[in-house]
């Protein structure tokens, strides 16, 4: 696309070359305007192609010459390129859809002098699904780059400030091999890239690096565990006593919300509501009955029976959009649904950070496919499924997000206070201003 | 001893003039007591004898006006920093800062009055709810812009509060008053609703007198606009997800919430919109979606 918008300069050019010649030729004004008017409108358009921002990599699989594009920029890093697995349903083949059984480090050689060896981990961690959610996936993000600044020296005759960044770029590439970046992991990163292009490169490196630290503890602190705490407060207020709260998936935020109203003795009980092939349901299950809160647990097949009984439904979330909408576990946007229907309130619960300037309308553009193999279950010694790639036919689909309109969301609770799902923008607007 | 005086002066100025918004009223009686205190030490202690004051007035008179007005008003003065070492020179400023703030909204009922008249054609027929002095301003406005329309007000049950029947024929609008049960009825007839506003709440939903909802829904129902008309002082930092998450003490009148023990037998007085309902909104900051009221109340308390 380079040879595009040269293309483009060179026809803006000549345009404006051409259109100086017929108004010095031209006497009447009026054809002159018109001329004006044509060729300033070319203009912008080509102008407009230039600045225009293009779609990530990940989400244009289909497409050779963009895979083509990233196969050279990790050749390029000295990082394997991951194959992707199995065949693909075609509403989503233009996105990556990869087998927890080969994992990225098989391909690397050991020991890795490009990647770091906590990196490493962390991608492994990572793709196979030992560290999940999102507050647990940026806070182990976070550590790992601490390690790497712990761990980091300056060569000689380069700037820490320039260095270090592009030090970080082929670790979030292979990090995005092993599992795409989530919108929190996006925000961490650019506030990290951020904080060390403004070390002033008089500064020493010691120097450097504790204040580089220090800025990670504090970006921990304050927009996760403090936000915790802030959300927390303003949930409380909305928690009666005799509530029946409806909670889907394990939402880390969510549950500390609930043991945190407990602990205040508020009476309320819980229904936690799972869906296969994650069931994470039971993590949550467990960790709100261990506090000793009443709980009950159904699947997502029986949300029409049991929300009759329901007062209030929380959720959490993965990311909140630029136009209002929730992204969030695949299965949210159906609890809010079937939520609106029955007017039970529906509360999202977010922190800030987790804000992105991303927009999207529908859950197909931007995604992420899971292992095929998850939906394969065993009883009584057979296992249905398993020869699905056998037949021509069959395609296995394991989504793993979904976005809910804000027509059905009540209220988002931030550590900003309680806004409409609406006031989005408004919330990002005045964290650009703060900065 | 001063907050008897204050309450005092509070119900005199409600009832010397009763055209006053009661939170008008609320902030003279704050700024009376600024200018009366005598014990406040520091600027922490004087906030605290402020708040202690609004609780009182809340107490006079519970509608959420009074609640919003109060904490805005002590935002106002006391968001900027205050740099005199001095207290009464910084109370001085606080007075002024005040005084400010009192006529910005005085004139704000004039300002929802002016952006709202041209959006009444001639020959409307309006349904209003209950008795609301932003709404009669509105009518006023646009009856001297020389349109003809005429008026039905719903009758407005517990305490009849249809004294607005009398308002408009004074001011010769033909004016029909109907049942509030008969709101389904008339709504095929009417071209658009306007109401008033007790309180507007973050979500873009008002608190508003009770039947303001049923209009509400109805007149969804019609596809007929809905337009609420509020000072921008009535803005309040709630957020109620259905009728129930309304606080008790907005619910009732002040008297009520004092003489009686079980509230579950009293009838509330107010209810709550929501703002899928709601067209759009005129304030003295112009005309809003329900979706912008969250992005004002941010710049309002933020």
């Amino acid at each position: 696309s380079s040879i595009l918008h040269i293309a483009a300069v060179v026809v803006s050019g000549t345009s404006v070359v051409v259109y100086m010649y017929t108004w010095c030729l031209s006497s009447s004004i009026h054809i002159s305007a018109v001329v004006v008017s044509m060729f300033s409108t070319i203009i912008c358009g080509f102008l407009f192609l230039l600045v225009v921002k293009r779609l990530p990599e990940h989400v244009q699989v289909d497409d050779p010459a963009v895979v083509k594009r990233l196969a050279k920029k990790l050749e390029r890093q000295q990082i394997p390129l991951r194959s992707d697995y199995g065949y693909k349903v075609s509403l989503f083949s233009h996105l990556h859809q990869y087998s927890r059984k080969a994992p990225l480090t098989q391909q690397l050689s050991i020991p890795s002098t490009v990647i770091h060896p906590s990196i490493v981990r962390l991608g492994l961690q990572y793709s196979q699904g030992i560290v999940a959610g999102s507050n647990a996936r940026s806070v182990a993000l976070l550590h790992a780059f601490k390690q790497v600044i712990r761990d980091y020296t300056t060569p000689p005759n380069e700037e820490l400030s320039r260095d270090l960044v592009n030090k970080l770029k082929p670790y979030i590439s292979f990090l995005n091999q092993c599992r795409p970046l989530s919108a929190s992991m996006g925000n961490a990163i650019k506030y990290i890239k951020k904080e060390i292009s403004n070390i002033p490169s008089q500064c020493k490196e010691e120097e450097a690096k504790t204040k580089l630290l220090t800025c990670i503890d504090r970006y921990i602190e304050e927009k996760i565990v403090l936000a915790a705490k802030a959300i927390s407060k303003y949930a409380i207020e909305k928690i009666s006593d005799g509530d029946v709260i409806l909670v889907y998936g394990c939402s880390s935020l969510v549950n500390n919300i609930l043991c945190e109203a407990f602990e205040k003795s508020r009476k309320f009980r819980v229904i936690v509501v799972d869906s296969r092939p994650r069931l994470e349901g039971r993590e949550a299950l467990r960790r709100l009955v261990q506090r000793g809160i009443s709980c009950t647990y159904v699947l997502i097949s029986a949300l029409s029976y049991i929300l009759p009984e329901v007062s209030k439904v929380f959720l959490g979330a993965h990311a909140l959009l630029a136009n209002g909408y929730v992204m969030s576990r695949v299965g949210t946007s159906q609890i809010a649904l079937v939520a609106r229907t029955f007017n039970v309130p529906v509360l999202v619960c977010c922190e800030t950070y987790k804000f992105c300037e991303k927009v999207q309308t529908d859950s197909f553009v931007s995604n992420e496919l899971d292992d095929p193999d998850d939906l394969m279950v065993t009883r009584k010694g057979k296992t249905q499924l398993e020869n699905w790639q056998d037949v021509s036919s069959l395609g296995l689909l394991n989504l793993v997000y979904d976005v809910t309109p804000p027509d059905f969301v009540d209220l988002v609770i931030t550590d900003l206070g309680m806004i409409p799902c609406t006031s989005v923008p408004v919330v990002l607007r005045v964290k650009n201003l703060d900065q | 001893q001063l907050e008897q005086e204050l309450v005092e002066y509070f119900r005199t100025q409600v009832r010397q003039d009763p055209e006053v918004p009661s939170a008008v009223a609320a902030i003279r009686t704050l700024l009376e007591f600024l200018k009366r205190d005598q014990t406040g030490e520091t600027i922490l202690g004087l906030r605290e004898n402020l708040t202690q004051t609004i609780r009182r007035l809340e107490e006079a008179d519970s509608s959420v006006a009074v609640s919003s007005g109060g904490e805005l008003f002590l935002r106002f003065i006391s968001l900027t920093s205050l740099e005199h070492p001095d207290l009464s020179q910084c109370k001085k400023v606080m007075v002024e800062r005040g005084e400010l703030f009192l006529k910005k909204i005085s004139l704000s009922r004039s300002k929802v009055a002016k952006l709202c008249h041209t959006f009444i054609k001639d020959g409307a027929k309006i349904l209003t709810h209950s008795s609301s002095r932003v709404v009669l301003k509105v009518l006023e406005s646009a009856a001297a812009d020389k349109k003809r329309f005429t008026v039905y007000v719903t009758e407005s049950q517990p305490d009849s509060a249809g004294q607005m029947a009398d308002k408009l024929q004074n001011l010769n609008i033909p004016v029909t008053v109907v049942l509030d049960a008969a709101v389904g009825y008339i709504m095929e007839k009417v071209d658009l609703v306007i109401v008033g506003a007790e309180g507007v709440v973050e979500s873009g939903g008002i608190i508003n007198k009770i039947g303001t909802y049923q209009l509400a829904v109805c007149s969804k129902a019609h596809n007929k606009p809905f337009y609420v008309v509020a000072e921008s002082f009535k803005f309040v930092r709630l957020y109620p997800l259905n009728q129930q998450d309304v606080p008790e003490r907005f619910k009732y009148k002040a008297d009520t919430l004092k003489a009686v023990e079980d509230l579950a037998e009293e009838h509330p007085m107010i209810d709550y919109t929501p703002p899928s309902l709601i067209t759009l909104l005129f304030t003295d900051l112009g005309v809003l979606t329900p979706s912008a009221v969250s992005d004002e109340l941010i710049k309002l308390y933020l």
